[in-house]
């Protein structure tokens, strides 16, 4: 697989995707290096999830190549597919939880399902509790995902997506619809998973708030709460689309700089 | 026109590769057998009272019917051979298969529909889970399984339906006379028509409910849409499938 001297853990060069002869997608070229946090915002229907559906494989491009972890994945099979898979984490707007499945259970799907090293009983549920514990959510165990909120369903999915420490976490707008107070919880817990683990992490959203907490703070163990980070340290950068297109890819300072009216309309001025 | 064959001839062929990929999957593990378990009490117990009640009055029906007819002719000992080969070749087949329908393949649509929307589907794949064995698989085998099995029960109490009409409400005929009848009309041509019809549809109505269900979009609105397409789809495809395998029976 990826070698430690190719720092480079997601590629798109060239990437175009259309449907029904619509191009959604265009052009789409850019690189996450490991440890990098990638903040990707737009208008709706701009094409955001779409990218991150192309980096899990669950669609596949029209044109172009998608290298992950250094391997190109443009034409994986299914199979080969599952292995890149087992090395991200993703959270699904709605969380994604299976509705048939308790907590557990669907903290544990990833688990069960991993064909590398399965786990004992013991050491899954030790990994659930865990994860769960993680997100302060291991009271929740038994419960439906039917009987839990908003905020605590993206909590659950995070739970999921983190619960096999993967080294890329993708994240799609995962404060959509949430109050401010849950969507900091949210975030918090997000900027926690990366500090955490130190993974490379993308997120789509539509609030320039959570771009800047990612930015802007850190994890701090010790505390256990968000403290200011030192500028550029947490290696953020911030992507903008337009109707498939990017219209911006840059450091924070530049992002705030911009003077294109659309890019300016996602920043915090 | 090439714009308008352009969407049935692209649901055609998504609809065959689905199909190819389930029947490619019934060999493939993970096997899902608790799956297949689940789906096999949902479509078999659960859908054994409106199979009993449908079953027992299209017997029941028939010979009331054909009470008349009948009674015109003077071969009033003659209505349980005409209730034994209808119920088995036909009668019992296809009654079942569009309560089944109904019941079933509206169920699978909306709830692979349900999950699509909710990205359930997604995160499924995105879990290396393929969906097509987890969710597809289980439900064609669970189906095969029972769709038969619950015809049989269809055409034996269509026969009681047919017995209690026509012996005890009307007394055409006595009742063993009914039943003796009935016993020697059906031949091995009928036993095996009666059992090749509901292994054929239940392929369809599952694979037709899984279908519509996988393909859903458009949220809440979509998986109504898709259910409705699913028993559509799967009702006619019964009636079609009847006509063409009772057309290969009659050959042979």
């Amino acid at each position: 697989m990826d070698s430690p001297a190719n720092p480079m853990v997601m590629v798109f060069d060239g990437v175009c995707l259309s449907f029904g002869g619509e191009c959604v997608l265009d052009g789409i070229s850019f690189s996450v290096e490991r440890g990098e946090t990638l903040v990707i915002q737009g208008a709706a229907a701009s094409g955001k999830t779409l990218i991150l559906k192309l980096a899990l494989g669950l669609i596949r491009p029209t044109r172009g190549r998608i290298f992950l972890f250094g391997e190109d994945a443009t034409e994986y099979r299914d199979e080969q597919w599952n292995d890149v898979r087992a090395r991200i984490g993703m959270l699904f707007q709605e969380g994604g939880l299976f509705d048939s499945l308790t907590v557990e259970e669907n903290v544990a799907y990833p688990l069960l399902n991993q064909k590398r090293a399965p786990l004992t009983e013991l050491e899954i549920r030790r990994r659930v509790q865990e994860s769960l514990d993680f997100v302060e959510l291991g009271h929740t165990l038994d419960k439906f995902p039917s009987e839990l909120s908003g905020g605590m369903r993206r909590r659950v999915g995070i739970a999921r997506a983190i619960v096999t420490q993967p080294e890329l976490l993708l994240y799609d707008s995962p404060t959509a619809g949430l109050d401010p107070i849950t969507a900091t919880t949210i975030m918090a817990l997000i900027v926690k998973g990366r500090d955490a683990s130190h993974a490379t992490t993308i997120m789509v959203t539509h609030r320039h708030q959570d771009g800047e907490l990612l930015d802007r703070y850190r994890w701090d163990p010790s505390t256990s709460a968000l403290v200011p980070a030192e500028p550029g340290s947490t290696r953020t950068r911030y992507m903008v689309l337009r109707e498939g297109r990017i219209v911006f890819l840059g450091s924070p300072a530049e992002f705030d700089a911009c003077q294109d009216s659309y890019v300016a309309k996602f920043a915090s001025r | 026109m090439l714009d308008l064959l352009k969407r049935p001839v692209y649901t055609f062929q998504e609809f065959v590769l689905l199909s190819i990929r389930s029947v490619r999957g019934v060999f493939r593990k993970p096997a899902y057998w608790g799956d297949t378990l689940i789906q096999m009490d949902l479509i078999g117990v659960g859908s054994l009272p409106v199979v009993c009640l449908t079953g027992f009055f299209s017997g029941a029906v028939m010979a009331l019917q054909m009470s008349r007819a009948l009674q015109t002719y003077g071969a009033t000992s003659q209505v349980g051979k005409i209730v034994a080969i209808t119920m088995v070749r036909e009668m019992g087949p296809v009654l079942t298969a569009l309560m089944v329908a109904g019941r079933n393949s509206s169920g699978m649509a909306s709830e692979l529909g349900s999950m699509k929307v909710t990205e359930q589907i997604d995160a499924m794949r995105a879990l290396g889970t393929d969906p097509v064995l987890k969710l597809v698989k289980p439900r064609l085998l669970a189906t095969a399984v029972v769709l038969p099995l619950l015809t049989v029960i269809a055409d034996f109490l269509g026969l009681v339906g047919g017995w209690v009409v026509a012996c005890v409400m009307l007394q055409l005929a006595p009742g063993a006379q009914y039943w003796e009848t009935a016993w020697r009309a059906i031949e091995y041509n009928d036993i095996a028509q009666g059992l090749i019809k509901p292994f054929c549809f239940a392929v369809v109505l599952s694979l037709v409910g899984c279908y519509y269900g996988l393909q859903t979009t458009g949220g809440t609105q979509g998986v109504g849409r898709s259910t409705t397409q699913a028993v559509v789809v799967a009702s006619v495809w019964v009636v079609v499938l009847t006509f063409i395998i009772g057309r290969i029976f009659t050959k042979l």
